[in-house]
């Protein structure tokens, strides 16, 4: 067990040793502060933290009607709207192309009646991201839904309080910890998003080149920069992961102490 | 001349053990036919990806001459495959869509021998079928009203409209640069971009999801496409078999047929 546990261990490790190794520590730091670099970072996080926040607030919704209302074809549902984590990201970004782009489904009425073109926006970038992204977060809430003791919510109910108030001050503070866990994942997986970025909203350094897409097309005229970046990239990532299992995994002293012990 | 010495005593080494395979096959295999007896087993090639078309359909004519060569083919950008044989990826053959990328190669001394040139592209503008914008050549393109999708210039295809462009005086600003050039043609035949700049050859494997609008030639510019045996070509017999095959006349032929220029 230890052996194959400490060989999955590696395999992970590996590849990251791997960038480090490679890294040009002596110029990295005129790497990170390269006017490419930062436009890609600023925009990666004011993207990330958009398709987070919009995650979030249509995430939870949908969460909770999938834990909570019985309906037929739930399941079907659950599948579709946690799709996007298994679809390839490229074909995610044609599938936004035909419903969302200027001749798409829905998209060709976003133009004609607001002028609204989605692809080769900073807006595109954000729906890109909130489709892959979204599911962690729904995934995980509506596991904590499902895991929450009903009857605080029966008895919130059966004391007067409507749908939404309870929800609001005795389901949410219940699944808080799942909540945050969940919103940082998707927050994570917009922030390395590529595949459906590029596909649906292009490459435009400022408007929709984020730090991935600077990350793969520096890989070749600039394969040193390419690496830093993508330190860069799993540093941010790597910490807030770190951060989340201490802090939120850990549901109390006890459960803190074994996760450390 | 150090970095010379390696491949020409590859070469050197690669033509004696060929020679005597091809002794040891011949001596032992009487009752075979002779020809291409010696050329045999698997070959890989990697080659740019606009030569995806045109080399799969060589895949078959080059099998009827020399049925015992297992061909696979490796199909990526040009940076990216010279990236994979630098890391030690197993390529016999390497094609690549611009001298530049070959310069990478041969500068690592990663080649045996000269490379190639078995082909050459031209670019044209890619617009959407029935040419809806009527765009007739590149002027029209500086329209701020127009969407324009070019190739970034990291790729052979965004260096080579960069140069058009240039030689054209045209300064336009794309509303995007795709990382490759099927990038370029999937914005423009989804009907997300009005145009863009790409090779002749892409605009002809659209098929009826696009049309080209011709750059006069004064300002046009050609890509080469060379081919090289790699260094350590596990078989560089049948990688030679194959460059000779496509520099011939019946993989001109084919070449031909997908928009390529002879070289």
């Amino acid at each position: 067990m230890l052996a194959l546990a400490a060989l999955a261990i590696l395999f992970f490790a590996l590849p990251l040793v791997g960038l480090l190794w490679r890294a040009p520590w002596s110029n990295a730091w005129g790497y990170l502060t390269d006017d490419n670099a930062l436009t890609a970072l600023r925009l990666s996080l004011i993207c990330s933290l958009w398709a987070t926040a919009l995650s979030v607030l249509f995430g939870v919704p949908l969460a909770w009607v999938l834990a909570r209302v019985s309906f037929p074809g739930r399941g079907a549902v659950r599948a579709l709207c946690t799709l996007s984590m298994v679809l390839p990201p490229v074909v995610g970004g044609l599938a936004l192309f035909f419903a969302l782009g200027r001749r798409g489904l829905v998209g060709q009425w976003l133009y004609r009646w607001f002028d609204l073109q989605l692809p080769f926006t900073t807006a595109g970038v954000v729906v890109a991201q909130t489709f892959v992204a979204m599911p962690f977060l729904v995934i995980t809430v509506e596991a904590a839904l499902r895991q929450l003791d009903g009857r605080a919510e029966d008895a919130s109910r059966t004391l007067g309080a409507s749908r939404w108030y309870t929800f609001r001050r005795v389901t949410l503070p219940a699944i808080r910890p799942a909540l945050a866990a969940g919103a940082v994942l998707a927050w994570a997986r917009a922030l390395g998003e590529f595949g459906a970025t590029i596909t649906f909203a292009g490459n435009f350094p400022g408007t929709t080149q984020t730090m991935p897409l600077a990350v793969y097309l520096a890989r070749e005229t600039n394969p040193e920069q390419a690496i830093v970046l993508a330190l860069l990239l799993i540093a941010i990532s790597f910490g807030v992961l770190v951060s989340l299992r201490d802090r939120w995994f850990g549901r109390g002293a006890a459960g803190r102490h074994s996760v450390l012990a | 001349m150090l970095r010379m010495r390696t491949p020409i005593r590859l070469i050197v080494a690669s033509f004696v053990v060929f020679g005597l395979v091809a002794t040891a096959c011949s001596d032992e295999s009487d009752t075979t036919p002779a020809t291409g007896s010696a050329i045999a087993g698997a070959v890989v090639v990697f080659a740019a990806s606009s030569l995806t078309e045109a080399f799969t359909e060589m895949a078959d004519a080059f099998a009827a001459d020399h049925p015992d060569v297992n061909l696979t083919f490796n199909f990526a950008g040009s940076g990216d495959l010279f990236t994979q044989i630098s890391e030690g990826a197993p390529a016999d053959v390497f094609v690549s869509a611009d001298a530049a990328n070959m310069t990478r190669l041969t500068d690592a001394a990663l080649n045996a021998g000269a490379p190639v040139t078995i082909a050459r592209n031209t670019f044209e503008i890619i617009v959407e079928p029935g040419n809806p914008q009527a765009i007739t050549g590149l002027t029209d393109l500086v329209d701020p009203n127009l969407i324009v999708v070019l190739c970034a210039d990291t790729v052979p295809c965004g260096k080579g409209a960069q140069q058009v462009l240039a030689n054209a005086g045209i300064t336009l600003t794309p509303k995007s640069l795709e990382d490759k050039v099927k990038g370029v043609v999937t914005k423009v035949t989804a009907g997300e971009a009005d145009a863009g700049i790409v090779f002749v050859t892409d605009v002809n494997a659209a098929g009826n999801t696009a049309e080209g609008v011709q750059i006069p030639a004064a300002v046009n510019v050609i890509s080469e496409y060379p081919a090289v045996i790699t260094k350590d070509a596990p078989n560089p017999a049948a990688a030679q078999a194959f460059v000779e095959f496509v520099a011939g006349p019946a993989g001109q032929a084919i070449l031909t047929t997908y928009g390529f220029l002879a070289p």
